[in-house]
């Protein structure tokens, strides 16, 4: 079996595992499977608004996606994710509603304050990551709190007078499109799509095209070599962290400027940086892989809604399965010992 | 309002928000000494939530005052079996720990609602009818000053707490089991030379996590929330191990921390009936337990160590 065919089969097999897991626990359970695949299928697919629906699902997804994919790559694991989107969300709202300006100047002033908060917040991990060596999952963890509660903070007292979330951003900031709107019987979808493809290509561009790319590979590879390389690491791993932190913060612009065109006091976390560990890691790190893995997400996420409804199976079922999927890409070495035993079996038949 | 009345609010309630924070990073003190990074807690304070506060309900007539304890236990055997998950992946198919544990928050959170959702037919559980009681300890509340501020007025869960923590410090310190745990996170290949069998040890040590967790998660819905809803458990696991890193990875350190935090949360929640404190906007005490571990982990006051084999998995005969 070649090396490609191996890559690509690991996440298929593990999505397929996840969703037979999902299918026993469903049977075990009391629901019935076929419908709730059914309802799942129709949630995401049956009407033009669903699937208007899950392409704006898809959108912050991607660009999770990239920034856990693109710090992996220097082999740094950003589970700030979530933490970053937050305060991605919260700057780009804020000079959504604090500016009144033409939309050529505003959008793009609304959106890149989003990348720059998100950016500045995964410097800290990556700071004291090349100058201290802390580990950077405690601090990005630590940082994902912080950024709630200043979040919220923020919006009850200083943008707001004690409200529980901002006025609409007006529309010279608002990603939202009639034209798409209408194409889609009114869901939410809006330009960010665009945006996130477009960040597929830069990541893809950054890594494969340019000299800082290669080198922020390398030092994922082996931060010695890189060094004796004449790399400069520490700079390297800031680099990657903020480049990583400028994805995750869009993905809260997404959410900001195109899904809900406000910031609201949040209970809890949304949960989509997370998911962008999920899709990250089925999507092998690579640009094409988080895009698929975006969609196949995306997809479940939407669709899922539609389960209680019409097959009266929880939605939470996605989530379980969202779940075992991570757990057997994150333990491919079993898949791999399961397809080294096929393969060496089928040599030796081939050889009687 | 003069300092009695002040500490009087502030200590009790301080000590039942540390409590669940002590036993749960207790739980990850295990796991990570002997080298298997846990950021599951989080998922396993969930399952310990939810299975106690279901088999409260469910048997609150059967066991009556007992209820809650005997509750605590299946939280423990539900932490337990749960973290086995984690311990699977990790240690014997080589996942990587921290997506391992990532994927224990997510099933948790998605497994509990699920449940919930099947058994009840709603978003979230009644509420319970005997959760842990406010207790005034004998003999020990007659003290004065000390006797009111630290033994009326307060949990059991928060003594045993403190007890288990002082246990699990001797476990780990002053045992033989406690040095091949600590060993086996170390230095695993002289750990396995010296004949320690370094899979059995992690496994023991992570399920031993799990059972923490679980009364962590147990102990937190049944004093607290006295429910079971989505937003039950939201960030206690992550607080745990704050505290545990900001107390060094020891397990007397962990509780010490444990408890600075929950004097954090609690200062957060009352604070703004305080004098001095109605002024401060309680945003400084809500991030004060994660401003302050990334702080101690950059070293300005005393840096703290992670084992040094913390992470990686153990490949036997590879250098």
């Amino acid at each position: 079996m070649s090396n490609t065919v191996r890559k690509i089969s690991i996440p298929i097999i593990s999505v397929l595992l996840g969703i037979i897991v999902g299918t026993i626990i469903m049977l075990i359970t009391g629901y019935n499977p076929i419908d709730a695949y059914n309802a799942l299928w129709y949630g995401a697919f049956g009407e033009v608004y669903y699937t208007g629906e899950v392409i704006r699902q898809i959108t912050p997804l991607i660009l999770a996606g990239l920034a856990v994919a693109f710090a992996f790559r220097t082999g740094l694991f950003n589970i700030g994710v979530e933490g970053q989107l937050i305060v991605g969300w919260l700057a780009a709202v804020w000079v959504g509603v604090a500016f009144d300006l033409p939309k050529v100047i505003h959008l793009p002033l609304a959106v890149l304050a989003g990348a720059a908060a998100g950016a500045l917040w995964a410097f800290v991990p990556g700071f004291l990551k090349a100058k201290f060596r802390v580990h950077e999952v405690i601090v990005s963890i630590m940082m994902n709190y912080i950024a709630l509660h200043v979040s919220n903070y923020i919006i009850r007292n200083v943008i707001t007078d004690k409200a529980d979330r901002t006025e609409n951003i007006p529309p010279s900031a608002s990603l939202r499109s009639d034209f798409l709107a209408e194409m889609t019987d009114y869901s939410r979808l809006h330009w960010g799509i665009l945006i996130a493809l477009a960040c597929v290509l830069i990541m893809w561009l950054i890594l494969e095209k340019t000299v800082k790319g290669y080198e922020l590979k390398a030092v994922g590879f082996n931060q010695h070599a890189s060094k004796y390389a004449g790399m400069n690491v520490n700079r390297n791993i800031i680099l990657s962290m903020v480049i990583s932190g400028a994805f995750a913060g869009l993905a809260g612009v997404m959410e900001g400027l195109g899904t809900f065109e406000y910031v609201s006091n949040k209970g809890g976390f949304t949960g989509v940086g997370f998911d962008g560990i999920a899709v990250a890691l089925l999507g092998a790190n690579g640009p094409i892989g988080v895009l698929l893995a975006a969609c196949l997400f995306g997809f479940l996420k939407v669709g899922a809604l539609n389960m209680p409804l019409e097959a009266q199976v929880p939605n939470e079922m996605v989530d379980i399965i969202i779940a075992l999927i991570v757990f057997f890409v994150a333990s491919s070495y079993m898949i791999r010992l399961l397809l080294d035993r096929l393969s060496k079996n089928k040599r030796k038949k081939g050889e009687k | 309002m003069g300092l009695m009345d002040v500490l009087l609010i502030v200590i009790p309630s301080s000590l039942l928000f540390a409590a669940p924070l002590i036993f749960t990073a207790l739980g990850g003190n295990f796991s990570e000494r002997a080298g298997v990074v846990n950021i599951g807690l989080e998922g396993l304070m969930v399952m310990g939530a939810f299975s106690s506060i279901v088999f409260n309900l469910t048997f609150a007539d059967t066991f009556h005052g007992w209820t809650p304890w005997v509750s605590l236990v299946v939280a423990m055997v539900v932490g337990a079996l749960f973290s086995v998950l984690h311990a699977v992946a990790s240690i014997t198919f080589r996942a990587d720990q921290t997506v391992s544990g990532v994927a224990i928050n997510l099933l948790a959170a998605g497994l509990a609602m699920f449940l919930v959702k099947l058994i009840y037919d709603k978003g979230q559980t009644d509420t319970i009818s005997y959760g842990f009681k406010k207790i005034d300890i004998p003999v020990l509340k007659d003290i004065p000053i000390i006797g009111e501020l630290f033994f009326s007025n307060t949990y059991w869960t928060s003594y045993l707490a403190i007890i288990i923590a002082i246990l699990a410090w001797f476990v780990m310190y002053k045992t033989p089991f406690g040095l091949r745990l600590r060993s086996v996170g170390e230095h695993p290949m002289a750990a396995d030379t010296m004949g320690i069998n370094v899979t059995k040890m992690r496994y023991i040590a992570v399920i031993m996590s799990g059972a923490f967790g679980g009364v962590g998660g147990g102990v937190f819905a049944q004093s607290i929330t006295n429910d079971f809803t989505h937003a039950t458990i939201s960030g206690q696991g992550f607080m745990a191990l704050a505290a545990l890193i900001f107390g060094k990875w020891n397990p007397l350190g962990a509780m010490g921390a444990a408890i600075f935090f929950g004097f954090a949360q609690s200062l957060s929640i009352v604070g703004s009936s305080l004098p001095f404190l109605e002024d401060v906007p309680s945003v400084y005490l809500l991030i004060a337990p994660y401003v302050l571990t990334i702080i101690a982990l950059t070293g300005f006051i005393g840096r703290s160590e992670a084992p040094k084999a913390s992470g990686v998995p153990y490949i036997k005969g590879s250098r």
